[in-house]
């Protein structure tokens, strides 16, 4: 009785007084790392999209694919894994009553363990002995260093992965019979999917290291290339699903609404970490030595990934007709007038989400068989995965740094930052749409993805992907300005913005809403049921290539 | 639930099931499956393996050819390919090093080619015309110069 009682002022004490400074400093530290990730990739990338469109001759030592490994393993790796962590250690702060001290050291722990990885992984790549782009398929091999770097970055994710778990399971220790906040709600799932998913690729580095440093001679290509995409397609639905939980969680309380159904918001969660690390195969469908009986089944569990979305593109659609209509919204669409569409925090997601569905249709497109035989490879899919990270992921996480930075530093956000954050966000979209639209259409056309500029000896159909490819360093051009717009916007709400209470917006479910039943939060049950659909993707393909393995692959550098 | 969200997922459920017809029919019945060829070869004995110990372009009934490749950095072993109008073209590839891909512009010729395996892809080149081919996985520092044709005349 007694420690229910503490526990309840504890509870009180941390939403009244907002989030505890060593907290804090944990968000802060993270959301920094995140945005000077985001410059320094963003400059890199404005590099390749000059090159890319023969305006810019890249001189030796900036050679195109160290900046472009650097630039993914930036964005891709950096940027997205910061950001989301210090977003779900903030949640997990306000939402369970403050970090345990043990979980508070843990994620320091994670983080100096990810730095030093980081830095490990950079000192290749600048020197020039790591360019095998942030995919490093064998057999090209990098310099063992690259490797031993990965390590220390997956090592730090499973600190914080497992700090998240042990304080979500110390909650639900003293909060017997109840829901998980939606938000840690969240945030355990994509810890688990970030635990699970790094599993396999985890494997593979320790595969590849002995290999790299000359322990052993060759190494099965196959069964690398499987477990790296194990990994790398979970990645991208891990920034997804962070994604999604700012729609469902955050956007309806700006929006002076109420959260959809929170049954039917578990159930996302629940389907999207249980079908989740299956769909990586779907970057193999024109791989040789997978039989298209075992294609079709991975075609199926990936779309299947689809269906969630569509849930939510419902939920989020009538979350904002619910709300504009209450507000006194007329008409079949007439509403949207109600919608705060001068508020940044409301803008940036709405227009992320916007962009999911191209990005999601985009991507049933070429995850289908067939049609990924048209789009393999080429410039199509650069444009897909800037539509979806560059558009739908990271500008939700721009429109959440609008509040979570003066959350967490303790001012507010101003009128003229708001401002600046609307500007931002309209130069972002025009970049991505111009640039995205580019790589997609040339990508039709042929155009080959991680590929330096090139006439291929003044063919012709190359020289007439030009034009598409100088909008790309148009795109570019505007996507370095909103980038500085940006990290201008979060530096000054982090240092400079006037002191101040900023309110965590987590947006309350409607009065009448029925109690969500107890079984969401069987998450032992979820797990079985992920593992068993993990196995049953790739244990037959995985022993078919270790079984049925072709004579091994010496290591190549070949740049 | 909303009688109109019912709709909605119905709708989305079925559609992604009409996907999956649609793809498994294309697929199993009308032979339009990716490449997918099994057979595996010894990655560092290419040469001295059949078929490509003789890499090139052979005819083996009116209208059909072979081209037998290889793929290595930066370049395709053979690189001047010449066929008639209507050809059917079969193209068995495999890697000398490195991961590479095959893809031919203009055609839905697009092909992982990888060190250990034995890739084929059948297209039948109807139109006459050069067709840009190109490396498509990157391979290396001159990655964007393994490109060569194909010409149909």
């Amino acid at each position: 009785m007694e420690a229910i009682k503490k526990e309840y002022w504890k509870d009180k004490a941390n939403k009244a007084l907002g989030i505890s400074p060593e907290d804090a400093r944990i968000t802060k530290s993270y959301l920094i790392v995140a945005f000077v990730a985001i410059l320094v990739g963003g400059l890199l990338g404005l590099l390749q999209g000059m090159n890319r469109a023969g305006i810019l001759e890249l001189p030796v030592w900036l050679n195109y694919y160290k900046v472009l490994t650097a630039h993914g393993l930036l964005l891709v790796v950096v940027l997205s894994a910061f950001f989301t962590i210090g977003y779900f250690y903030a949640g997990l702060s306000h939402s369970l009553g403050g970090l345990l001290p043990k979980v508070r050291k843990m994620a320091w722990i994670g983080f100096w363990m990810k730095i030093f990885g980081f830095v490990l992984a950079v000192i290749p790549i600048l020197q020039g002995d790591a360019s095998v782009m942030y995919t490093f398929y064998p057999p090209m091999a990098a310099a063992p260093m690259f490797y031993i770097g990965l390590v220390f970055i997956v090592l730090g994710v499973w600190m914080l992965a497992f700090g998240a778990f042990i304080n979500v399971a110390n909650w639900r220790k003293n909060h017997k019979g109840q829901h998980i906040p939606i938000i840690s709600f969240f945030a355990t799932g994509v810890f688990v999917l970030l635990f699970f998913g790094s599993l396999p690729v985890a494997i593979e580095v320790f595969y590849i290291i002995p290999w790299a440093l000359g322990w052993i001679e060759t190494i099965n290509v196959m069964v690398s290339r499987t477990l790296f995409w194990a990994f790398g397609h979970t990645l991208v639905n891990i920034w997804y699903m962070t994604a999604i939980s700012a729609w469902y969680v955050f956007v309806p309380k700006i929006i002076d609404g109420r959260r959809w159904s929170d049954l039917l918001t578990r159930i996302v969660v629940i389907a999207l970490v249980i079908m989740n690390i299956t769909g990586g195969f779907h970057h193999q469908i024109i791989d040789p030595g997978i039989s298209e009986s075992v294609k079709y089944m991975h075609v199926f569990m990936s779309l299947a990934i689809g269906f969630p979305s569509l849930m939510t593109a419902y939920a989020m659609f009538a979350v904002f007709e619910k709300t504009a209509r209450k507000k006194g919204g007329r008409g079949l669409v007439g509403w949207y007038k109600k919608l705060p569409w001068g508020d940044v925090r409301f803008l940036a997601p709405f227009i992320a989400m916007a962009a999911f569905i191209p990005a999601g249709a985009g991507g049933i497109v070429q995850s289908t068989n067939q049609l990924n035989q048209v789009a393999h490879n080429t410039m199509w899919v650069v444009g897909h995965f800037h539509l979806t990270l560059g558009m739908t992921v990271v500008m939700t996480f721009f429109g959440v740094s609008y509040w979570l930075v003066p959350y967490v530093s303790g001012r507010v956000l101003t009128k003229e930052i708001n401002k600046l954050g609307v500007i931002q966000t309209i130069v972002w979209t025009i970049g991505m749409v111009l640039m995205s639209g580019a790589m997609h259409w040339v990508g039709l056309l042929g155009s080959p993805r991680r590929t330096s500029y090139s006439t291929y000896f003044d063919n012709a159909t190359a020289l007439s992907w030009d034009p598409y490819l100088f909008f790309l360093a148009i795109g570019g051009t505007l996507l370095m300005i909103g980038v500085l717009l940006q990290v201008y916007a979060v530096f000054h709400m982090m240092f400079l913005a006037p002191k101040g209470e900023t309110e965590f917006p987590v947006a309350d479910v409607e009065e009448d809403a029925t109690p969500t039943p107890m079984w969401t939060e069987r998450w032992g049950l979820w797990i079985v049921l992920m593992l068993g659909l993990v196995s049953m993707a790739y244990v037959i393909p995985l022993v078919d290539f270790i079984v049925n393995a072709p004579p091994g692959s010496p290591p190549f550098k070949t740049w | 639930m909303h009688k109109a969200e019912k709709i909605w997922l119905t709708l989305s459920f079925g559609m992604i099931i009409g996907f999956m017809l649609i793809t498994g029919y294309q697929a199993f019945a009308k032979d339009m499956g990716p490449p997918s060829y099994g057979e595996r070869i010894d990655p560092q004995k290419v040469d001295e393996t059949a078929p490509f110990d003789n890499p090139g372009v052979k005819q083996i009934g009116e209208n059909e050819y072979e081209v037998v490749m290889t793929l290595q950095i930066f370049s395709f072993t053979p690189n001047e390919i010449e066929v008639p109008a209507g050809s059917t073209v079969h193209f068995t590839m495999t890697s000398k090093d490195v991961t590479h891909g095959f893809q031919v512009a203009d055609t839905n010729i697009n092909a992982m080619v990888m060190p250990g395996y034995i890739s084929k892809i059948t297209q039948t080149f109807d139109e006459p015309g050069e067709y840009l081919v190109l490396c498509n996985e990157y391979c290396g520092s001159g990655h964007q110069l393994m490109g060569t044709t194909i010409t149909v005349k």
